[in-house]
């Protein structure tokens, strides 16, 4: 029994430590990317990556009880909204005339 | 070029109800996790101004009439005097919550509670969504054709 909890703590921790290292890089990134679209893509790793292992990491605390519930809903909802505030704010950069470039950047050829 | 929005529609229809429910969780349930009647208005006016940024102001109207939402500021204001002013009537101070129920004082602090919550929780939708009504209405300052 002792053992199982020691696994769930380590099982957890892993997870909440990994989160927070995504959201790090994901913060790094959208600092230090050169433009907009790459810089959006480091933004969207912290929505996905760290958000899941944070939340599964604090689920696995929690235990089976009324705030993993809850965290499993904040999950669900951070799922559905993050890529959606992407896309709108991708969109409207497209829309206003704001193009993807390809290939090597033009200033360090 | 009308389908360019789909996505943020259908995830706005998607959420607007949710968020309904989770500002009346929010306002009901203060007192036993965070929250109250500040935090449950604000939410409940997001789920208004959501719709109405994604869909139109016009649209957002036909739902929730500006004369609803002015009548709404004063509302909440009356809730919460008027309960001040019952208890006064019922020979307690100004807004002491034991005079609903004076067998029971607990009881009725918790009753007080409920309504006063529920009175400031009105007046913020109505102030938040009434500001939002009154930037959004105004005419822009300069049109498209003029850059």
């Amino acid at each position: 029994m002792t053992l199982y909890l020691l696994a769930i703590e380590i099982l957890s921790w892993i997870c909440i430590v990994g989160g927070g290292a995504f959201a790090i890089i994901g913060a790094i990134g959208s600092v230090r990317f050169p433009d907009f679209w790459s810089r959006l893509h480091a933004a969207s790793v912290t929505d996905s990556a760290g958000m899941i292992l944070l939340l599964l990491g604090m689920c696995l605390q929690a235990g089976l009880s009324l705030i993993t519930v809850k965290l499993i809903l904040i999950g669900v909802f951070l799922f559905i909204t993050g890529p959606t505030s992407t896309h709108a704010v991708a969109n409207a950069a497209l829309v206003s005339g704001l193009k993807p470039r390809d290939g090597a950047p033009e200033d360090e050829k | 070029m009308i389908q360019h929005h789909l996505i943020l529609r259908v995830v706005t229809k998607l959420l607007v109800g949710t968020i309904i429910v989770f500002a009346l969780y929010v306002q009901f349930h203060g007192d036993f996790s965070p929250g109250g009647g500040f935090q449950a208005g604000v939410i409940m006016a997001v789920a208004f101004i959501i719709y109405g940024i994604v869909f139109g102001l016009e649209k957002v109207k036909q739902v929730f009439p500006a004369w609803i939402v002015h009548k709404m500021v004063a509302l909440g204001v009356l809730i919460y005097a008027g309960t001040g002013v019952v208890s006064m009537f019922l020979g307690y101070d100004y807004l002491d919550y034991g005079a609903f129920s004076p067998h029971h004082p607990t009881h009725g602090q918790h009753w007080g509670l409920l309504i006063v919550e529920f009175g400031v929780g009105v007046t913020v939708t109505g102030v938040m969504v009434a500001i939002y009504y009154a930037f959004a209405g105004r005419p822009p300052a300069i049109s498209d054709e003029d850059w």
